[in-house]
């Protein structure tokens, strides 16, 4: 146990070190990391939040099957997912003249794949609580569908947030698809989380740990910054 | 909701605006050239002279390969000649060349349950690990590592496969994980040396058996066959190849040591190299 928390201080100083050092090598895995992930999670919205609303307010023959896919897709092995798009943007498969496999665009394809599926149905269960609430009211008012669609994502807007936190905490964390999709290059495309599992494999188990401390506060960070400007709009709606 | 849509291409336009103009090539290559630290002291004096860069892919041997037979990398820096010249012979990569070598260990418990440290040959070695029921942890992924530890059974006449799950227990990891598991299990295992010099996870783990020349590991740079890959960047990847074994790239791969010792061994054919234009 005192062995354990000596580790523990010990990563706790480098990253402290590497902090105050800025780092060039870490502010430039720090970079992609999060360049990576947020424009997943943005391109993941905007493909989840009008598809999860779709599913909650339109009936359609084989809904119920579409729904069911969508929560099992949820929990997709990210291991899984990478070989699939490896296989896809190898230049043996079929995007493969694209060229964009090992390339920080593959990356954004393989955590889109991974985090579309959790926005979708979080925000198919938010709209569909909303729709109870507001039902009447819109129907009253003659609204259809579509517009139906666009007033409830408006008006749940600040609930659907913890959707897509969720999809970026999946996107930040993630290892095994963007470690096959993406090679682990350095300076191309090593993200906090491979160069974890880098470091870890070369048993430098303090920078290693280091570096997961670093990526908890940025995570950290992130969310706050976001949960805050969430509530100055919160207050300011109501 | 434009405002949403702007910002996002904004940042989508970043992204693309990043996909820098450099000229490269892709390597796939193992983890031993890797995480010693060997290419990144080589790349960038290749660099410097041609101005291309060459990104590299760590992987095992066998997954390297992989990658060369389906136009995912422009050139294999491996470690198994077998399975390089198969390679050739099957036509996915050409002009093969000997560059370098460098060695294994076997590492273990300080105390060496085993007593390995007194034999002579690594066979030898090998069969007293598995006389005394030692647990060993193999690689178990198809690398050229991995590959090598079978040979050394075979050599030992031990059929480990049998005792899979009992004291022979295949990881199915990268080296670097391979030593984390073999330190947390008191138990040996195959290295190169440079990994081993680069491991820090150490503990109760340490080197045990050296130089026996089966021990000994030849590395070989092949380039991808540029018939079968039309976008395969032939004319660079030669130059890489060319530079690996020309004067210069066979003494910066001598100079490269790591905790004072050298770890790779240049031994590139020139002559035979030379005519390797067709």
């Amino acid at each position: 146990m005192v062995l354990v928390l000596n580790d523990f201080s010990q990563a706790f100083s480098k990253a402290f070190q590497l902090i105050f050092h800025l780092d060039p090598a870490l502010l430039e895995i720090i970079g992609l990391s999060l360049r990576v992930s947020m424009t997943a999670v943005l391109i993941a919205s905007i493909i989840g939040l009008p598809l999860g609303a779709a599913l909650a307010l339109y009936k359609f023959y084989g809904r119920g099957l579409v729904v069911a896919l969508l929560n099992a897709f949820m929990g997709l092995p990210p291991v899984v997912v990478g070989l699939v798009v490896y296989l896809m943007l190898s230049r043996s498969g079929p995007f493969g003249v694209l060229g964009l496999l090992f390339t920080p665009t593959a990356m954004i394809i393989a955590q889109v794949c991974l985090i579309t599926p959790i926005i979708a149905a979080l925000t198919r269960q938010t709209i569909l609580d909303a729709n109870v609430e507001y039902y009447e009211q819109l129907r009253a008012l003659g609204a259809k569908a579509s517009r139906m669609m666009k007033t409830l994502l408006w008006e749940t807007r600040f609930s659907l947030l913890t959707g897509v936190f969720a999809g970026f905490g999946r996107a930040i964390a993630e290892v095994g698809a963007v470690l096959i999709v993406g090679g682990n290059i350095n300076h191309a495309t090593r993200v906090m989380t491979t160069a974890i599992a880098l470091e870890t494999r070369k048993g430098d188990i303090e920078l290693a740990l280091a570096l997961g401390i670093i990526l908890i506060a940025i995570s950290l960070i992130v969310t706050s910054i976001v949960m805050s400007a969430r509530h100055a709009a919160y207050q300011h709606h109501n | 909701m434009r405002r949403i849509y702007i910002t996002l291409l904004f940042l989508i336009s970043i992204g693309a605006a990043n996909a820098n103009e450099e000229t490269f090539i892709t390597l796939s290559s193992t983890t031993s050239t890797d995480n010693s630290g060997l290419l990144e002291y080589l790349i960038p004096k290749f660099k410097n002279k041609t101005g291309i860069n060459v990104r590299v892919i760590a992987v095992g041997t066998g997954r390297a390969l992989q990658l060369g037979e389906r136009g995912d990398a422009d050139a294999v820096l491996v470690h198994h000649k077998t399975s390089e010249e198969r390679f050739v012979e099957n036509g996915f990569g050409i002009e093969r060349r000997d560059v370098m070598y460098n060695d294994y260990v076997i590492v273990g418990p300080r105390k060496d349950p085993a007593n390995i440290q007194d034999t002579r040959h690594a066979a030898q070695a090998f069969k007293l690990i598995s006389k005394n029921r030692v647990p060993f942890i193999s690689r178990g992924d198809d690398s050229g590592t991995h590959k090598k530890e079978l040979e050394l059974w075979s050599l030992a006449s031990v059929d480990a496969q049998q005792y899979s799950g009992e004291w022979y227990r295949e990881a199915g990891a990268g080296m670097g994980a391979t030593l984390n598991i073999a330190n947390g299990m008191d138990a040996y295992a195959l290295t190169d040396r440079g990994t081993w010099l680069s491991f820090k996870n150490r503990d109760e783990l340490a080197l045990l058996f050296e130089n026996d020349p089966p021990l000994f590991n030849q590395y070989g740079i092949i380039l991808v066959n540029p018939e079968r890959h039309e976008h395969i960047k032939y004319t660079e990847a030669k130059q890489f190849s060319d530079w690996l074994i020309s004067n210069e790239g066979q003494q910066a791969i001598a100079e490269f040591t790591l905790k004072g010792q050298q770890l790779f061994f240049p031994n590139a054919q020139r002559e035979i190299a030379t005519f390797e234009t067709e």
